[in-house]
């Protein structure tokens, strides 16, 4: 009886259970791509007029589509990946602190804290970016271009209103850093206990413990939370429309009242007033956004398998 | 599992549940169990557009409600181009719209309208715009159109200039960089205003359009460029006046004086200005005359228009959208308009006129 | 904790070489006097202006990080003076997110409970108020049912995909869903929004359509990549050695990841689940265009318009009437019952974590 059962058991046998599972789960990883495919498909062909529109179609002097959307690039990524700078230390500090620094009992709740911060809608970073952040950054604004004007980044003249692309930053930063925070904070606590039991006891200090097995452990996990938040920083709307002062230009200084505005802001602004092809532009500009998030995520996961020797996991 | 530590808070939220599920307290059919035998409109009249008429259009959806409780009007503020747009594809039975039909528009289909009918536009809402600014120790000011324009558009960047000087001997302007603060945002509030620098002024060297033209402070929307006004240094901006709240306004020289916004004379330069030439006889599309000299007018003023059907595809639907613009265009509705969204109300002439059309309208 | 180990040459005293227990508490406040004072003195000598209380925490801070490390590494060693300075960087990183969250709950609570304290507030619609009053009922429920909605199709699809991804994926299609999904979280709201309208105008030919269910689509096209994303990265870390047990007692697969896999990492991929709602819930855009804007009720997610709390609080911004405090606070206020829906959403789904979660480890 026990040789040839377990011999057809080993060989996988095909339970009707297993069969419906994992059909499930490939209709549904497949059903994700038909989504995007339609999602890009509706993108594309909406924004076809639009590679071809006239130059008088688009407002201020550009002419045509690339000349248009050029800026908005360079402001969405600029914006992001400030806001990111901001925020990838701090979370990662965070998430530390929570999994290995806080007592335990109060780990819990501090972590409960800083989701909260992901609770809080959009809209409700605008008003406070608007009535709270900018007018208290606006005096370190210009202390900052009377001491450090001579540095490009931060020449004036400064903004009236404490409304530039570094406000714009901070509140994409404080906007990703509990998605960052998060993910972070569940990776470090899934550290193999042993590899940090085994670094201590070899006398390693405790960050040495946290530098030699938790964050190699967790570094893949850092960089997909990372990219969450490079995500929804770039794909954010709202709140960038309401708080930043745009203008259609690639601008580095960062505290001038004219500062480079990005894709997603751009549409919220203009698309109620757009009619026929403005329409398609700024859909064409979406499109665009599209592909940024695609060279973006590309680079990451090249950054990713290069590293891949260190993965703790499994 | 412990039970009593889960009872209470599911407790709570079945209590939650409960209280949720119940209506709303002031919602049902209490209004018609008074003398409602006169209404016989029902259904729902969706339409959207210029998001300047909407909190004007709360209040008269609110109005027109309780004297048809069976009607529901839903008004999407989601801005005149789409307000347009939906309207065009027969999406929405009226639209809200800060600019009347383009000769393009016009020669197209409407989607909701009687086959091979046209649309037409009625002034609806009136509303002054107000230049605001935020200066220590400045409560008044007196401005031209050319000093204005220069502001805007980037040739005076400082209060102590000599040319706003000039024009307000009295003030003590400090020596503070100008933030001149524009919408961001396309918005028929800014082709107004630019509409109104470039006719009246001859520093601008624009021509009017609904994007800001030059660079500067951008703001999003009325409330944006009014809070970017107040929590500001040295700052100025344009905006509806009925948002203005506390902050200070700007008068502008109108012929030999300086006039402040009043929602008179935001009427008086509408009802002193001519209808756009060469449009059907209907279409009660006006040519602001922002160039006026009469003292009496303050010409930087905002119309917005809804746009109707002259005959309605679904004749039901007709009957509600004429029963609620006549309602909004109304002595009553201007009236409630100017209580609770600060508008100014339509001169008796234009207010019958657009009432004439609108009962041919079907 | 006890780790610290003492490399240098062992002294009688188990303390020798070890910086006095309280002692970094102290250094701490000692540099905050410092900087204090530095701060009256440049005052009195009229060298900068002002005494500033964030100032002296700030630069008093960065003095306490200097000292401790340099005290700890005269008395402790390199090695001990790192941990030090990295304990507390680490400590001012979580203190520095406070500041923002500390922020923006008190302008929300203190600017949103007037209003979130009148009794209509919870009990009525906006149906028929112009002015002060009225109420979230409509939008609570409308936000309760369109993001239920999502969740319930986004969950099912995320976390079968992230199974796939994990468990049986291996070839082409599996490395073409992680890449996409990545690609998928830069969607912009907004454009998700203008699919799911352009999908459904086109599926029932109603090119004015808005209904509630249009909107749950919008946001499952964003919320989808989220849970993918972190419930992918919550399963990849359970143990092998769980899964090699449970099939090693003949379990089928299925089972395995039913009964081992999923349990092991509950409480992760409800983290991820509660971040991907919390990511939607206070969606506009997207909301706006396709879900519409209404005053009244409607508890129907299939047919017509339906009010959601994030377009609630921007249109009570957006369209202010005269009366503009009254609209202000009920957007403050509807923010801050969006906030504590959140809250409660996340408390209740922790519960459930800890209940399904097996007891073991941390």
């Amino acid at each position: 009886m026990t040789t040839t059962v377990a011999a057809t058991t080993i060989k996988a046998r095909q339970r009707p259970g297993d069969r419906v599972f994992s059909t499930a789960t490939v209709v549904s990883g497949s059903l994700i791509l038909a989504v995007l495919a339609a999602v890009a498909l509706f993108l594309l062909v909406e924004s076809l007029p639009a590679f071809v529109a006239e130059a008088d179609a688009f407002s201020g002097e550009t002419n045509n589509f690339m000349e248009y959307v050029g800026p908005l690039v360079f402001g969405t990524v600029w914006a992001a990946i400030l806001a990111l700078l901001m925020a990838v230390p701090v979370a990662i500090g965070i998430a530390l602190f929570i999994s290995h620094f806080a007592p335990r009992k109060l780990a819990q709740g501090l972590g409960y804290l800083i989701d909260l911060l992901a609770a809080v809608p959009s809209v409700v970073f605008g008003l406070w970016g608007i009535t709270v952040l900018a007018p208290l950054v606006r005096p370190f604004y210009v202390t900052l271009t009377e001491w450090f004007g001579w540095f490009p980044l931060f020449e004036g003249p400064v903004s009236g209103t404490g409304r530039t692309i570094l406000t714009v930053a901070v509140v994409l930063a404080v906007m990703i850093l509990p998605i960052i925070t998060a993910i972070c904070r569940e990776i470090f606590l899934q550290t193999p206990l042993l590899h940090e039991e085994a670094a201590l006891a070899l006398g390693a200090t405790r960050w040495e413990m946290i530098s030699m097995a938790v964050l190699p452990f967790g570094r893949p996990g850092i960089i997909s939370a990372s990219m969450l938040g490079l995500g929804r920083a770039l794909g954010e709307t709202m709140a960038v429309a309401m708080v930043l002062s745009p203008s259609a230009e690639v601008i580095f200084q960062l505290l001038t009242a004219e500062n480079p505005t990005t894709i997603a802001a751009n549409i919220a602004l203009n698309f109620p007033e757009a009619h026929g092809v403005g329409v398609n532009i700024l859909l064409a500009t979406g499109l665009i956004l599209f592909l940024v998030t695609l060279v973006v995520n590309m680079i990451a996961r090249v950054i990713i398998n290069s590293r891949k020797a260190f993965s703790g996991a499994n | 599992m412990n039970f009593k530590r889960f009872g209470r808070p599911a407790a709570i939220a079945f209590v939650a549940v409960i209280a949720l599920s119940s209506c709303a307290a002031n919602e049902g059919d209490t209004a018609s169990t008074g003398d409602g035998a006169e209404s016989t409109l029902t259904g729902t009249l969706n339409a959207g557009g210029a998001s300047s008429q909407g909190a004007a259009q709360e209040a008269w959806a609110a109005a027109f409600q309780i004297a048809n409780p069976d009607v529901t009007i839903n008004y999407d503020p989601s801005g005149s181009g789409a307000g347009r747009e939906a309207f065009i594809a027969g999406g929405s039975g009226f639209a809200g719209s800060d600019s009347y039909l383009s000769e393009e528009e016009l020669a197209g289909e409407f989607g909701a309208c009687a086959p091979d009918t046209l649309a037409v536009d009625l002034p609806v809402y009136i509303s002054p715009i107000a230049v605001i600014f935020n200066v220590e120790g400045v409560d008044e000011l007196n401005l031209d159109a050319d000093t204005l324009a220069s502001i805007f558009n980037g040739t005076i960047t400082n209060w102590n200039d000599a040319a706003i000087v000039a024009l307000n001997p009295d003030a003590t302007l400090p020596d503070l960089a100008i933030a001149a603060v524009h919408r961001s945002d396309d918005s028929g509030t800014t082709e107004n205003f630019t509409d109104y620098l470039a006719q009246a002024s001859t520093t601008w060297g624009e021509e009017a359009s609904d994007t800001f033209p030059f660079g500067g402070e951008g703001a999003q929307g009325t409330s944006g460029v009014v809070s970017a006004v107040t929590n500001g240094v040295g700052t100025i901006g344009y905006a509806d006046a009925s948002q203005v709240n506390d902050l200070s306004t700007v008068a502008l020289k109108v012929g030999d004086e300086f006039v402040a916004y009043t929602p008179e004379a935001a009427a008086e330069v509408v009802a002193g200005s001519p209808l756009v030439e060469g449009r059907a006889a209907d279409d009660l599309a006006l040519d602001l005359n922002r160039q006026t000299t009469n003292p009496e007018e303050y010409p930087l003023v905002l119309v917005s228009y809804a746009i109707v059907c002259n005959e309605y595809a679904d004749a039901e639907q007709g009957e509600l959208v004429n029963a609620y613009v006549t309602y909004m265009a109304s002595e009553a509705g201007q009236a409630v308009a100017e209580e609770s969204a600060g508008i100014a109300p339509l001169s008796a002439e234009l207010s019958e006129n657009v009432a004439s059309i609108l009962a041919t309208v079907k | 904790m006890s780790t610290d180990t003492i490399i240098r040459p062992i002294t009688n005293s188990l303390t020798a070489g070890k910086l006095p227990k309280r002692s970094p508490l102290w250094i701490l406040l000692a540099s905050w006097v410092v900087a204090g004072a530095v701060f009256l003195v440049l005052q009195v000598t009229e060298v900068a202006d002002g005494f500033n209380v964030i100032g002296t925490i700030v630069f008093g801070t960065v003095i306490y990080l200097i000292a401790i490390y340099l005290l700890s590494r005269m008395v402790e060693g390199a090695r001990q003076a790192k941990d030090r300075l990295m304990t507390a960087l680490v400590a001012s990183a979580f203190i520095i997110s406070l500041v923002p969250l500390g922020s923006i709950i008190i302008t929300t609570v203190t600017n949103g409970l007037p209003a979130f304290l009148t009794p209509s507030f919870f009990n009525s619609s906006m149906r028929n108020v112009v002015g002060e009053g009225g109420g979230v009922l409509h939008a609570i429920t409308g936000t309760l049912l369109v993001t239920g909605m999502a969740t319930l199709i986004s969950v099912p699809i995320g976390l079968l995909s992230a199974i796939y991804l994990t468990e049986y994926g291996t070839g082409r299609l599996a490395r073409a869903i992680t890449f996409f999904v990545d690609v998928m979280t830069g969607i912009p709201s907004i454009v998700a929004g203008l699919f799911a309208f352009a999908l459904f105008a086109l599926l029932f030919n109603d090119p004015g359509i808005r209904f509630g269910f249009g909107g749950s689509i919008a946001l499952a096209v964003l919320m989808i990549p989220v849970v993918v994303r972190s419930s992918e990265e919550m399963l990849k870390l359970v143990p092998n050695e769980l899964r090699e047990a449970a099939y090693a007692l003949g379990v089928p697969k299925w089972l395995t990841i039913m009964k081992v896999v999923l349990p092991t990492s509950v409480a992760g991929i409800v983290t991820g689940v509660m971040l991907s709602i919390a990511r939607v819930i206070g969606e506009t855009a997207p909301l706006l265009i396709i879900a519409g804007f209404t005053a009244s009720m409607n508890y129907d997610l299939f047919s017509e318009r339906m009010m959601t709390l994030p377009v609630f609080v921007y249109n009570q911004y957006v369209s202010q009437g005269v009366d503009s405090q009254a609209y202000v606070d009920r957007a403050w206020a509807g923010a801050l019952t969006l906030i504590l829906i959140v809250m409660v959403l996340n408390l209740a789904a922790r519960l459930i974590a800890r209940i399904f979660s097996p007891k073991f480890g941390r």
